[in-house]
């Protein structure tokens, strides 16, 4: 059993091995593609794209306050009406 | 002078959201549709045992990794904007969105793992059946993996099975299924794949007419063109068909982008369409301008689209943004009522919670729930604020139509000529199917701005505007990575211009 799986993984990694080792185009799009992510993960996002609530906040909670927080007071300043009011008073 | 600031910053970070999403959908189409005609290029290889065949299917994978190396991760910058831009809008969906993107993860990680690396590296190591098997795999992967983002996107359009939770300020999915097979997601998945599949077909037909053009490859370039042609005009009908249906559900869910596509400011029965027209652009939908300067329309489709009767009355932006008691229709301005309901009902909820009084924050919750589906329209200034911008939807509306009817001709024309055995005596074709594919991209791109834009001013239709949906900072840091992600993308496309020309040039091995 544990020489057939040995077997396989050596067949897997060979099939990976040789069918890198064979590309002539695919390194060049490799290489772009790892300098792709290199400068989305390692540039943009470490420096440029950091979350927001994450950078600010610590706890799911503090997160959801600080949204219901907003959630109130975007809505326009005087605008609400004496139905609301009257709803929220019943 | 804050409220300034924040249109600013939302204006931004729209435009680079607008920016990415754009550039990124130059490779997706190609991806999902490229996929498809490999496993059909292959299946006649395996089928026929002509080498000919598999010689063919390497040239357009070949053409296939490039431009699946280019454009993959491209969406990745797409979530980053949504935790750093739309942070507010980040949260509040990430019950929703966890689920359908995890799947997309796993399809993606899984997909590109194993089948990708059999199609690529197994030509000479694998059976033919296994490989061909591998293929299939890819194509139905990747358009299963697309049809996850298709069903968030969809979600946002329609919000279904959830419920918000005051609690968490979040949405939270209470049924799965609702959300998946919602009719927006269903018309929105099978409306993109097919078209994807028609630019992919239109692709292939471009690069073999250059072959045709300077005397090279022709039997392989007339043998690509016969799978293309066929699959592009079977994806077109497809595309109509899923375009009418999408037509159909906008017109119950998004009224008022229906009525932007066609720039109908008043209601009516018997709605046209129209067929060639020039909007006043000093129309609004507070003024009695006329909308057209001037508009040649077809009766009645507008009302065939929308209710599937040609007689019906198909409201307006005014009737939308106003009411209209004849038909039933509420304002805007009576939605914004039960939106402050709402938002009043929720701050009452926070403050009776925070200082545990139970009975005031149960009685704040009913009202919250009672109003919670008009949540959104809370946040509206004025009525006038729910229209989308009505130029740029009804344009792309209609550059994508016109395109749409025209490209399956460019299909029909090439099967009739290969058909005859005549492509050779008509060469004229050959310039415009070179095109064809460029023009296919505009339509695709043309799609997206109709539905994205149409939908404005909404992040979630109803429920959440985009100015609430921002994260609180600085337009000029927006600014600043929209022009980083302009260089960034636009290096990109020159990268998949040059490697992609310079393979074509090369042309498919003779051995």
């Amino acid at each position: 059993m544990i020489s057939a799986i040995r077997s396989t993984v050596a067949a897997v990694y060979r099939f990976y091995r040789d069918g890198f080792a064979s590309m002539t185009m695919g390194r060049t799009l490799w290489r772009i593609i790892i300098i792709k992510l290199v400068i989305l993960f390692g540039v943009v996002k470490l420096f440029f794209m950091q979350d927001f609530l994450s950078q600010r906040f610590e706890t799911d909670r503090e997160k959801a306050g600080y949204v219901s927080g907003r959630l109130i007071a975007a809505a326009p300043a005087g605008l609400e009406n004496q139905s609301s009011k009257r709803e929220v008073n019943k | 002078m804050i409220e300034q600031l924040g249109e600013a910053t939302v204006n931004w970070a729209r435009a680079q959201f607008a920016l990415t999403a754009m550039y990124h959908w130059i490779f997706v189409p190609l991806t999902l549709g490229l996929s498809f005609l490999l496993a059909f290029f292959e299946t006649i290889y395996v089928k026929t045992g002509n080498e000919e065949w598999k010689q063919l299917t390497r040239f357009w994978m070949r053409l296939f990794a490039v431009n699946f190396a280019i454009g993959v991760a491209t969406g990745i910058i797409l979530e980053f904007e949504f935790g750093t831009n739309w942070s507010n809008y980040s949260w509040m969906v990430g019950d929703i969105f966890g689920a359908p993107l995890a799947a997309e993860g796993i399809f993606a990680f899984f997909i590109e793992a194993t089948f990708f690396a059999v199609m690529f590296f197994g030509w000479e190591r694998v059976s033919k059946r296994m490989h061909l098997f591998s293929t299939w795999m890819v194509a139905i992967g990747s358009n299963l993996s697309a049809l996850w983002i298709l069903v968030a996107n969809a979600w946002m359009q329609y919000p279904v099975g959830m419920k918000f939770n005051p609690d968490l300020a979040r949405f939270e999915m209470r049924n799965f299924w609702d959300i998946l097979f919602s009719p927006v997601a269903i018309s929105k998945f099978t409306h993109v794949t097919s078209s994807a599949f028609l630019l992919a077909s239109l692709f292939v037909i471009s690069v073999s007419s250059w072959y045709l053009l300077k005397g090279r490859h022709e039997r392989f370039a007339r043998r690509s063109i016969a799978v293309a042609a066929v699959f592009g005009l079977l994806a077109s009908g497809m595309v109509g068909l899923t375009g009418d249906e999408a037509a159909h559900t906008i017109a119950r869910v998004q009224p008022v982008k229906l009525a932007a596509f066609e720039g109908l400011y008043k209601g009516e029965k018997n709605a046209g369409i129209v067929a060639v027209g020039l909007l006043n652009h000093a129309k609004d939908v507070d003024n009695d301008e006329e909308p057209f300067l001037f508009a040649m329309k077809v009766p009645g489709i507008l009302s065939l689209l929308a209710n599937r009767r040609p007689g019906s009355f198909v409201p307006g932006i005014n009737d939308l943004v106003y009411g209209n008691e004849e038909y039933g229709i509420e304002g805007i301005d009576r939605k914004m009522a039960k939106g402050r309901n709402a938002v009043a009902a929720l701050a009452a909820y926070k403050k009776a919670k925070a200082e545990g009084d139970a009975a005031a924050a149960r009685s704040a919750l009913a009202a919250f729930n009672r109003y919670s589906e008009y949540l959104g329209y809370g946040y509206l200034n004025k009525p006038a604020e729910a229209v989308p911008p009505v130029p740029l939807t009804f344009y792309s509306f209609h550059i994508m139509v016109a395109l749409g009817t025209l490209l399956p001709l460019v299909c029909l024309a090439y099967l009739y000529f290969l058909y005859k055995g005549s492509l050779g005596r008509n060469r004229w074709i050959l310039p415009i199917g070179v095109v064809s594919v460029f023009l296919g991209w505009v339509a695709q791109e043309a799609g997206w701005v109709v539905a994205e834009v149409g939908r404005q001013p909404w992040a979630i239709q109803g429920l959440l505007p985009v100015g609430v949906a921002r994260s609180n900072i600085a337009a000029s840091s927006v600014q600043a990575t929209f022009f980083m992600f302009l260089v960034i993308f636009t290096l990109l496309v020159f990268a998949e211009v040059k490697i992609m020309t310079s393979q074509i040039k090369q042309g498919p091995e003779e051995n």
